[in-house]
């Protein structure tokens, strides 16, 4: 057997935290990780955020980010260990031999200058290629990636192209100076689903005719299955489990890969629409302050008591619109909304108290949704003494109650939410809704922000606490396994419009009309061979391309 | 309260100094405070650890206590600066339209003379007293912490938290002291400390020029003024104040930055 080309040997890497109110400390979050990679092979590195896998993609650039230090280990590139080189022979490394593909093109690119001319810097500048040559080379790989217009996107400017396509761009900037490694950082997370999979095949594509290796890393296990050879499994720093795609998917050893796979299990039985509508939203057309332009246009739903409707639809189809429609923070320009029985007033501040307890919201980032400056005890007493005049202990049980129904407990009523963890801001979020007893909770992406594992915990936890508070949800979502796991009724939007609407068998069973057709096959699906079945059957292209 | 880096230390202890020395100027000064002692411009001596000024008072006693009269001034418009600035700039801030507009236009029409030459208008025509001066210098600074506090506080004005108490129905008093101040006093804690020294400088520019402390009251402004002949002749008396306040300048300013530090929440909060 030849030589591996990446070796990774007891790889150790550490951090400087800076605990608030305590002397900075040096923190292991690597803890020895070992792996080889042969040649045009790619690497799925999976795991959770904190997980280490974007730090030890790094390392094989031999780069720490922001205060990250490899402290031990050895990484070998064709044949020589690079922690131990010299400055400037990582210099030529980097951008030569290894090249770097990030989560966001958008920020990754210079808006000042046109693609073309970042493509090719990399290669010109390590002399690799001739400038004429660079570009050459650079169109050829424009082609193969599937971008419009190959000859001439170079000279268009990073914002004169869509999020999609410049992913796109990255990655042949990547692949122009021929390295043998490629590190991909999740280079899909950002996009649409619909979009992923023309980015996700262009680069399986890419790596397949360039012939280099890779290491792939993502949160999305559905997603590596498609692209890599091997996986391995990485957690707080820990190799899990090493192996092949197939045994990964198929036959996961560890409980963790095991949890990882069958993420999204949660099965909920779709209940009928028995009593009126709680919320109603009829023929609703709004607009921008100070644009011509419909963001929704004659929008009609109906949300049933203690039942979930699910709001779905890619960036830019006007969900969170809807939300902010129905919460009053945007008046409509057209339609009415009907609220228990009364009509909701367009503005929120002319609503009255009880209209506005009643209809509760969850945002999609907890960590803005709560004031940093106040503990857990005071943003969930907060509406108990606002809605309800509970004081000192009365107030103090009530907020103990809730936090035992969150599954989080009394311990943490001191707390800022600096000292918690992503799930738990978004459980403290939630239940600083269900203290104002609301009939209606409008979820924003309550769960995109959250490792998949966590968010699972979230969405049990929400679909328990309907069933004992029988609040009913409003639950926008861009990601199609959410709606299957939590929803009793569907509305699919596109570019404004509802484009499907019905209960969850209703709009799940097929014929479909074109777009909820090219959302539904988008999804990630774990299995090996899906991402070319799923382009082969495409009958509409997605949005982003 | 451990942990307190060496520059913080050295900040603390001088402005303590400055503040302390302030306050019992009675008991510390040698001397009365108008009362002729000496010769003119006496150099130190046992007696004068300082000299004498340029009619022949102890100048370590016209030291403390236009130290005591410049540090009163400076502090209280200070706080007049920063509550109008800050009440203000917060309302604008969380109240929008008309509201905003009005209050910051207003703003940029004052900030648009000279805080200088306005403030040697309004004192030339009105009877200059203590709280004349003090309200004068405290509104005029206000602009510049209307600005701040507004910028500050229209980026945590659209933070989901806000428009969560928004949509609690909360009234907009309680957003701004609540929600939005909490989180803003960072870095008007540390303007402050800035601001601070300003005042200082202001209130002694106008007392040299003759609008600012009247005699025979002391200030260290007035004390350049009284003693800048002496420069020709080498009588270094002037030069006093001057050391004065760039000393208590320097060690505000470390205090401050240590607050900030502290209390900035990027990194909680380094050193």
């Amino acid at each position: 057997m030849s030589e591996p080309l990446l070796k990774v040997r007891d790889l150790k890497i550490g951090a400087t935290v800076y605990a608030p109110g305590e002397p900075p400390k040096d923190i292991e979050i690597v803890h020895g990780v070992s792996f080889d990679l042969e040649r045009g092979k790619v690497l799925g590195l999976i795991g959770e955020s904190g997980a280490g896998k974007s730090t030890i993609g790094l390392s094989s650039m031999a780069y720490g980010r922001g205060g990250v230090e490899i402290t031990g280990g050895e990484v070998w590139i064709n044949g020589r260990d690079i922690l131990k080189s010299k400055l400037s022979d990582i210099r030529r490394l980097r951008g030569g031999e290894v090249t770097y593909v990030s989560q966001s093109a958008a920020a990754s690119f210079n808006p000042a200058k046109t693609i073309m001319e970042q493509v090719i810097e990399a290669a010109v500048e390590q002399g690799k290629f001739s400038r004429r040559e660079a570009e050459t080379r650079a169109r050829a790989l424009f082609d193969k990636l599937g971008l419009p217009d190959p000859e001439n996107i170079g000279a268009r400017y990073p914002h004169q192209v869509s999020g999609g396509q410049l992913q796109r761009c990255m990655t042949a900037l990547a692949l122009c100076p021929e390295p043998d490694l490629v590190v991909f950082d999740e280079p899909t997370t950002a996009l649409d689903v619909t979009t992923q999979i023309d980015v996700l095949m262009a680069i399986k594509e890419a790596i397949r005719d360039t012939g280099v290796a890779a290491l792939y890393i993502t949160h999305d296990l559905a997603v590596v299955a498609q692209v890599s050879d091997d996986i391995m499994v990485l957690r707080n720093g820990d190799k899990v489990e090493y192996g092949s795609v197939d045994q990964i998917i198929n036959d996961p050893q560890e409980d963790y890969t095991k949890a990882l796979v069958s993420v999204r299990s949660i099965n909920h039985e779709e209940k009928a629409p028995t009593e009126e509508a709680v919320l109603s939203v009829r023929n609703v057309t709004a607009r921008y302050k100070g644009t011509k332009f419909d963001v929704l246009h004659n929008v009609n739903v109906d949300l049933y008591p203690g039942q979930t409707l699910a709001v779905v639809g890619e960036s830019g189809s006007g969900k969170s619109t809807l939300a902010r429609v129905i919460t009053g923070l945007l008046p409509p320009s057209e339609g009415e909304i009907f609220f228990a029985g009364r009509t909701l007033t367009e503005d929120f501040k002319t609503r009255s108290r009880e209209d506005l307890r009643e209809l509760q919201m969850i945002f999609q980032m907890a960590d803005v949704a709560m004031n940093p400056r106040q503990t857990v005890g005071t943003i969930i007493g907060r509406p108990l003494e606002f809605y309800f005049g509970l004081r000192g202990a009365e107030k103090r049980k009530r907020i103990i109650e809730l936090l035992d129904e969150i599954e989080l407990g009394e311990s943490f009523i001191d707390r800022f939410p600096a000292e918690l963890s992503g799930g738990q801001k978004q459980r403290v979020c939630i239940a600083r809704a269900l203290a104002a007893k609301p009939k209606v909770i409008i979820c924003d992406e309550v769960t995109s922000a959250l490792d998949p594992l966590v968010a699972d915990g979230i969405l049990k936890l929400l679909l328990n606490l309907q069933k004992i508070e029988d609040v009913a949800y409003l639950f926008i979502t861009h990601d199609l396994a959410t709606v299957k796991a939590i929803s009793d009724n569907i509305a699919v939007m596109y570019k404004g419009k509802v484009q499907r609407y019905g209960s969850k068998t209703q709009v799940l069973t097929p014929p479909f009309d074109d777009y909820t057709d090219l959302l539904l096959s988008s999804v990630p699906e774990m299995r090996l061979g899906w991402l070319e079945e799923v382009i082969a059957n495409r009958k509409m292209e997605s949005a982003g391309n | 309260m451990k942990n307190i880096p060496i520059s913080a230390l050295i900040g603390l202890f001088f402005t303590a100094l400055f503040f302390l020395t302030a306050i019992f100027a009675p008991l510390l000064a040698p001397y009365g405070m108008a009362e002729v002692v000496g010769d003119v411009w006496e150099p130190s001596s046992s007696e004068y650890l300082l000299g004498t000024d340029n009619i022949g008072r102890d100048l370590l006693t016209r030291m403390i206590y236009g130290g005591r009269t410049t540090i009163f001034i400076a502090t209280a418009a200070t706080a007049i600066s920063f509550l109008t600035g800050t009440v203000l700039g917060l309302t604008a801030a969380v109240s929008g339209g008309w509201v905003d507009q009005v209050l910051s236009r207003f703003i940029d029409l004052v900030m648009s003379i000279p805080t200088l030459i306005f403030a040697l208008v309004v004192l030339s025509v009105m009877p200059v007293t203590l709280p004349v001066l003090i309200i004068v210098m405290g509104l005029l600074d206000s602009t510049r912490v209307f600005r701040l506090a507004r910028a500050v506080a229209v980026d945590i004005e659209v933070m989901d938290y806000v428009e969560a108490a928004r949509l609690r129905g909360e009234k907009t008093m309680w957003i701004i002291f609540r929600e939005i101040l909490p989180n803003a006093l960072s870095p008007l804690v540390s303007e402050m400390g800035l601001r601070f020294i300003f005042m200082v400088l202001f209130v002694s520019t106008l007392s040299f020029l003759g609008l600012g402390v009247q005699p025979p009251e002391a200030d260290w402004g007035g004390i350049v003024k009284e003693n800048k002949d002496g420069i020709v002749y080498g009588i270094p008396a002037a030069l006093m104040p001057a050391a004065a306040i760039a000393t208590l300048a320097i060690s505000v300013n470390l205090v401050a930055d240590w607050i900030l530090n502290r209390t900035t929440s990027l990194k909680g909060g380094r050193g």
